[in-house]
């Protein structure tokens, strides 16, 4: 690691052994903290918190819309992000991340749009309507199934992981799109209710199970995907001495 | 950073930029029919055409709606707080249909510049709270209004 400029765990991750390691002890903790969030966050707001003046019961389906497409696209993200490291580096973990992210970014992009649709229904009076956040949204969710097959179609996984890092990082542009979507345009759906710069529209008997079902989410999803990592990490390096000597053979 | 890596970053980068430029000039481009409708100012400029079907999108006015008593038929005027839109519909409304609420209809603009709409959804805006607090809200002035811009850009 001659004269570098980032930090020593960022070469460490690097590592297949040692990110199996890490994650391995993460998990526990990732699985313990995650579920007792979700179950707390979904109790409090399906139940303890107050009801919406205009929409009544129905806008606790909130607390599962929001955290699920606040992830779709994070998760996004860090498929991207990982995918230029993976491009720029030539870290084969990075590439793993990326591969084992998509599927569970488009699962989450697929549940965002159907808690959408059957918000949509009772509030707007339609499940669907072509305007420019759901639109963008469920052009996340192509880019995502995009993602899985090119990776899936090329044999090399070299190249495979080179061509869908390329088309990760084309559709990052997507991202501040479906953010903005609501600002730019004349959109059905409403604008963001929660700003950096303002108070949340919303009093905090709301906003705290809506926050704690948030992290909870990214805990569990970031609990699958280290699953999944895992997984990818034996299969790639299943000639290494050490997964050999781990899986005892 | 060696130079390959650096190289490589900086192609990254193109990437990025190249497409987030290009996508940009073609939503520029088309902003217009990426709008989901038209604000009644907009269509007082003219700028909805006639004789096809177009949404239009605001707040409606209070006291203008007027049921037929013996229909479903309903009319009522949409505004952006500049102009306003008269709108016939003849159907259910969404529950969240009421006075001061953002509404989406689509239906044709007649000659007398009336839409008359086949469907109405209900927009409703960003904030959200306990029936007992809008209620305090509403007693005191202070209920947040969803602002022009909203039904304007």
């Amino acid at each position: 690691m001659a004269s570098s400029w980032l930090p020593r765990w960022f070469y460490q991750l690097a590592s297949p052994r040692w990110c199996y390691s890490i994650t391995g002890k993460l998990i526990p903790w990732f699985a313990a903290i995650g579920g007792l969030l979700f179950v707390i966050g979904l109790v409090w707001g399906l139940a303890f918190a107050p009801s919406d003046y205009q929409q009544g019961n129905s806008f606790r389906i909130i607390y599962l819309h929001v955290p699920t497409a606040i992830l779709a696209q994070s998760f996004y993200m860090l498929m991207a992000i990982a995918g230029a490291i993976g491009l720029i580096w030539k870290m084969k973990v990075a590439d793993m991340v990326a591969k084992s992210v998509a599927p569970l970014g488009a699962a989450l992009a697929v549940l965002a749009l159907a808690t959408g649709a059957i918000w949509g229904k009772p509030t707007w009076g339609s499940w669907w309507v072509w305007d420019a956040r759901l639109t963008s949204m469920l052009v996340l969710l192509f880019l995502y199934l995009g993602v899985m097959a090119l990776n899936s179609a090329i044999e090399s996984e070299t190249t495979a992981a080179k061509s869908t890092a390329v088309l990760a990082l084309v559709g990052l542009v997507n991202i501040p799109i479906i953010k903005y979507s609501v600002e730019w345009w004349n959109t059905l759906h409403q604008p963001a209710t929660f700003k950096i710069t303002e108070k949340p529209a919303m009093p905090a008997e709301m906003w705290m199970p809506l926050l704690v079902m948030v992290i909870a989410l990214y805990l569990v999803f970031g609990l699958a995907m280290m699953l999944r990592l895992r997984n990818e990490i034996l299969t790639r390096e299943r000639r290494a001495g050490w997964v050999k000597e781990l899986l005892g053979s | 950073m060696n130079p390959k890596r650096k190289k490589r970053l900086i192609i990254v980068l193109m990437i990025v930029f190249g497409a987030s430029a290009a996508i940009g000039l073609t939503m520029y481009a088309l902003s217009q029919n990426i709008n989901l409708f038209y604000s009644p100012t907009q269509i007082a400029k003219g700028e909805a055409p006639a004789d096809t079907r177009i949404r239009a999108g605001g707040m409606v006015v209070e006291g203008s709606v007027k049921r037929d008593p013996n229909s479903l038929r309903v009319t009522f005027e949409v505004t952006d707080y500049e102009n306003k839109v008269a709108i016939e519909y003849s159907g259910i409304l969404p529950d969240l249909f009421r006075e001061g609420q953002g509404i989406v209809a689509q239906g044709k603009l007649d000659a007398s510049g009336t839409l008359q709409a086949v469907e109405v959804l209900a927009k409703h805006d960003e904030n959200y709270m306990p029936p007992e607090v809008a209620e305090a809200l509403e007693k005191s002035g202070k209920m947040p209004m969803p602002s022009k811009e909203e039904f304007n850009k």
